[in-house]
């Protein structure tokens, strides 16, 4: 199986194509440097993304709080992840780093607030 | 039952309104529109002409120059942005120089003051931007540029201040003729009222053709322009109109009232409700303002949009020829304010007049002046026009001045609060936009709109989903909650 | 009471100056700061990519901005929330800025130096001409942002997005994550003008279609926004007939440019450069006005927040020395900016008052690959770098070092694109 791909390690953007043989090792071409195959290949076999996304949050100076994975999560389960991450509902005071929802999709990873939210009066 | 029904809103319903207010009677005010001033009044050059152009003999050159000379007490009274900075029609060649003297000589005929007609040297030391080849202009230092819209809208807040009821959002569909009244079909209900003034603007003819036969039709012309930011606003300091033709007065070159710069407009005939801009248009307005401002500065524009003049058009007369429909119609009680086009805006100080002691007094039998009869509107507090000693009052006295909310045009929180809570007061995000200019400016909104519709959610206490940027229910900014999680109230 | 520099704008440019200026002893800062919070444009910016540089950590823009105003607390700086600058007056010794607040109504402020730091604003479809019908549901892409992000409300279901600059992208993903369709992103140029992370993460995660040389020639829907128009441009971008399409939408977001905030820089006199609609500044962020620095988007639009709190620390550093008496007027060398090469920042360079190099920032005109930028002075080949990839999306920063420079005792330092030498 081929694959055409951009690396996004670096600003040069080294278009690459990654081809997997059949003893099942990757063949990767069109890269600058080292880092590219290494990315080519998680991108083939196993991509992952950070998801910055908001949470509701009560008793606050505004009604979301943002948030982020706090270790990249497969790419194939990031709708799976804004459907879990969107039925939350957190009270201020919340600090940058509090977990917000431990574990998610029972994937060993947290979600993490990114930024600190004193409690309002109102 | 009313005595009176004004049918439209616009510049001219909202004025005749606040004129037949001199006199006790029951009005009524409806356009089927989410605000006053909604379509042409909102959309055109605001210019207050000179009058040197319209027919002496046509009702155009009759109340022009008469209600030229009103604006000053009328801008007084309903405090809206007003300068007579003059005109001047320029002219590139000889044979051009003498279409200067033929309306130099109709002005005279229609009475307007202190008209000349200046060459070369004179007119480029008055406007030292305009182009070379200018070689002379007829300058009428009567004319001037007033807000169209701050006009109709204080007009209508008068007139409801004055006891006139505003139905906004009530489109007519029928009207029937009970004889001795007529009952008015709305999409919010029905309306009735003795006598009804139809000053429905582009819809005129066919709210006529609702009582009677109809015996004038009107056609849509769209004309495009271009705001420029007011660092442009220096180019030109009176307005400057070429030579007219045909097609009608020619695209502008103008100051506004505000200090921006405007040019336009073109003219082309359009189905009624076709306000779209298209390329085209736009680029011949450019290409053709050059000729009399080479160094217009298109990357200052600001924005660009059409509107659309409703030119009359009667058996007596051609579409290019036309003139204001102002009378009372075959059907008896039925007054139509129609054809009202171009130098409608600059002529309605005294076309109210008109329709108030000439045709709809003599109409109605023992009636009495209303004694309480205000002219004046409540002034309103523009913060950026204010003296360093006034901002520092007006802050003390209510803090809510203190707090910018439109950053290009410096309009205050409390500006907007007190033109949400005025009669015929804002509504909507383009309502805002209308009465304190919050969202005119350079950034278009961009900064200032999350807060003015925060504003209008707070003081309307409606939630911010449900606030709207123009019409009622269609024109939503927001649509929805993320998350969708329903909130505790 | 006379400040010592006051700060306009409490955003990353400003958060950075302010630190740094007090650090270097200035002891009287003050930021004043329009919103409700500092912070600035981070805040509503909650996606990942920024202190790469800075922090050699991949945070999000709230966490980034707090980094910053935890030092600015800890140095007990004060700030003003929701005071909003009317204007800038230079007196020659001090300078008085009028502001306003609700809570103190208004104030005149002296000062002895001062930082401007108002970042930028959104270019909008006024000023770009977008023909068609003026609906409700055309917002520009930061707008969208801060209600999104902010406010807590989407702004629309079916999207359409014009401009493939970083905030397109990063709203194309953000909209998709909150539900909503984006059809495509409509890209006038040839290229992208986003960072290829961007384009990976946000367009290709998604499927989400990037139409480059195109652009939107109508808008349709009278109320609400129902549809654009998109038709392919050729090279001279003039739209060519016979390629337009409909597409159904009822959101139009707009990433078209941003703009230096200057309204109050210019009213107060200072010379501008029409190449980056910002101030013209000196190695240190001084403008022609003494006393006034300028720093951050307010001069020249950046891309990555790192550079911005780079030359923050500059402008920072510049002020102190400024109140001192310490900072040194004459230039010795301007910048200019050759073939290949959009504008450099800074303009002027006074090199009594550079300590180790000069930074040199700048943009390209098109995109490169395997070229150089070379700086000159006359015909003297001063210092070059290379890059495999220039982007106009994507700023050059060049260093040189004061021993480079002093061996020069004036002049102007071109900086041109040419072929690498062998």
């Amino acid at each position: 199986m081929k694959k055409d791909m951009t690396c996004i390690v670096c600003p040069i953007g080294c278009q690459m194509t990654i081809e997997e043989k059949a003893d099942g090792t990757y063949e990767v071409t069109g890269n600058t440097c080292k880092r590219g195959p290494k990315y080519a290949i998680n991108e083939m076999t196993n991509p992952t993304r950070v998801i910055p996304t908001t949470v509701v949050i009560k008793h606050a100076m505004l009604p979301r709080l943002p948030v982020k994975t706090a270790e990249p999560i497969p790419k194939g389960q990031i709708f799976d992840a804004m459907a879990a991450i969107n039925q939350v509902v957190v009270e201020a005071p919340i600090k940058t780093g509090d977990v917000v929802i431990k574990d998610l999709l029972g994937l060993g990873i947290d979600v993490v607030a990114t930024r600190t939210m004193d409690k309002c009066s109102f | 039952m009313y005595d009176i029904a004004i049918i439209g809103a616009g510049i001219a319903g909202s004025y005749i309104a606040r004129e037949l207010t001199r006199y006790k009677l029951d009005i009524v005010l409806l356009d089927g529109e989410n605000d006053v001033g909604n379509q042409i009044t909102m959309a055109n050059s605001a210019i207050v002409h000179a009058g040197f152009d319209a027919p002496a003999h046509k009702l155009k050159g009759k109340f022009n120059a008469a209600g030229n000379l009103m604006y000053d007490q009328v801008c007084e009274d309903l405090d809206v942005p007003f300068k007579r900075c003059g005109s001047m029609v320029v002219a590139h060649n000889e044979y051009e120089m003498a279409t200067l003297h033929e309306l130099y000589q109709n002005g005279l005929k229609n009475g307007v003051p202190g008209l000349q007609i200046l060459f070369k040297d004179e007119v480029h030391a008055m406007e030292p931007h305009i182009h070379d080849d200018i070689c002379g202009a007829l300058y009428a230092p009567t004319a001037g540029i007033v807000s169209p819209f701050e006009l109709c809208i204080h007009a209508a807040e008068n007139a409801v201040d004055n006891g006139v009821t505003l139905k906004l959002n009530h489109l007519v569909s029928d009207i029937i003729n009970h004889n001795d009244h007529f009952e008015i079909i709305t999409n919010s209900g029905n309306v009735e009222a003795k006598y009804v003034i139809n000053a429905a603007g582009l819809f005129a003819d066919d709210i006529y053709e609702m009582v009677g036969k109809p015996y004038f039709k009107l056609l849509a012309r769209k004309g495009n322009y271009f705001i420029f930011d007011k660092e442009a606003g220096y180019l030109v300091n009176s307005v400057i109109f070429p030579c007219p033709s045909k097609k009608g007065k020619g695209i502008l070159v103008a100051p506004t009232a505000h200090g921006n710069l405007l040019i336009g407009p073109d003219a082309e005939p359009v189905h009624k409700g076709d306000i779209s801009t298209t390329t085209e248009r736009l680029d011949y307005i450019k290409e053709n303002a050059l000729k009399n401002c080479p160094s217009l500065p298109f990357n200052k524009i600001i924005r660009s949009y059409a509107g659309l003049r409703n030119t009359p058009v009667k058996d007596t007369f051609t579409t290019t020829d036309g003139d204001f429909i102002i009378e009372e119609s075959p059907v008896k009680g039925f007054i139509n304010v129609a054809g009202y086009e171009s130098p409608g805006l600059t002529s309605i100080p005294a076309v109210a007049h008109f329709v108030v002691e000439e045709i709809v007094k003599p109409m109605i039998p023992d009636i009495e002046e209303n004694h309480d009869y205000n002219p004046k509107v409540r002034k309103h507090l523009r913060f950026d026009e204010m003296t360093e000693e006034e901002k520092v009052a007006i802050i003390n006295e209510d803090p809510k001045y203190g707090k910018v909310i439109c950053r290009c045009e410096t309009i205050t929180e409390g500006e907007i609060i007190d033109v949400i809570h005025r009669s015929a007061g804002a509504r909507t995000v383009k309502s805002v936009k209308k009465r304190c200019r919050a969202g005119m400016g350079r950034c278009q909104g961009g900064f200032c709109s999350p807060r003015v519709v925060e504003i209008l959610s707070r003081e309307l206490n409606v939630p911010l989903d449900e606030i709207m940027y123009d019409q009622q229910d269609s024109t939503f900014i927001l649509s929805g909650q993320t998350k969708s999680v329903q909130e505790e109230a | 009471m006379i400040y010592d520099v006051v700060i306009l704008g409490g955003g990353p440019a400003g958060l950075a100056a302010a630190v740094e200026a007090k650090n270097d002893g200035a002891e009287n800062v003050l930021i004043l700061e329009r919103d409700r919070e500092l912070g600035g444009i981070l805040n509503q910016c909650i996606h990942n990519g920024f202190g790469l540089h800075t922090f050699n950590e991949e945070l999000t823009g709230p966490e980034y901005a707090e980094r910053y105003i935890d030092k600015v607390k800890d140095l007990n700086i004060p700030y003003m929330l929701d005071t909003m600058v009317l204007d800038m007056h230079d007196n020659g010794e001090l300078k008085s800025i009028h502001v306003i607040n609700e809570e103190n109504g208004y104030m005149v402020i002296e000062t002895k130096a001062v930082i401007l730091t108002m970042g930028c604003r959104e270019r909008t479809s006024g000023a770009i001409g977008i023909p068609g019908y003026r609906p409700s549901g055309v917002f520009t892409a930061g707008t969208a942002q801060r209600f999104i992000n902010m406010e807590g409300y989407m702004v629309g279901k079916e999207v359409v997005i014009l401009g493939s600059g970083d905030i397109g992208l990063i709203m194309a993903r953000r909209m998709t994550l909150e539900g909503a369709h984006v059809q495509a992103v409509c890209e006038l140029m040839p290229y992208s003008n986003g960072l290829v992370r961007n384009i990976v993460q946000c367009l290709d995660d998604y499927d989400i279609p990037l139409k480059l040389s195109h652009t939107i020639t109508f808008i349709h829907g009278k109320d609400r926004l129902e549809g654009v128009t998109v038709a392919k441009v050729d090279e001279k971008l003039k739209v060519i007939p016979g390629t337009e399409e409909y597409i159904p939408c009822d959101t139009l977001l707009l990433s078209v440019g941003l703009i230096p905030e200057n309204e109050i820089t210019r009213n107060a006199g200072v010379t501008m450069d029409n190449r980056t609609n910002g101030a013209i500044v000196g190695e240190l962020r001084q403008t022609s006005m003494p006393g006034v620095f300028a720093c951050g988007n307010v001069v020249h639009v950046h891309d990555l927040v790192d550079f911005v709190s780079e030359e923050a620390v500059l402008a920072g550093k510049g002020a102190a020395k400024y109140i001192k008496g310490d900072l040194a007027s004459e230039i010795t060398f301007t910048t200019t900016n050759g073939d290949g090469i959009g504008y450099v920042v800074p303009q002027q360079v006074a090199m009594k008052n550079v300590e180790e190099k000069v930074t040199f920032y700048m943009r390209v005109r098109q995109v490169f690959q395997d070229k150089v930028v070379n700086a000159y002075i006359g015909d003297q080949l001063i210092a070059t770098k290379k890059e495999k990839k220039l982007l106009p999306a994507e700023m050059v920063n060049f260093k040189i070092a004061k021993d480079v420079l002093a061996q020069y005792p004036a002049g102007e330092i071109r900086f041109v694109v040419e072929e690498a030498k062998k």
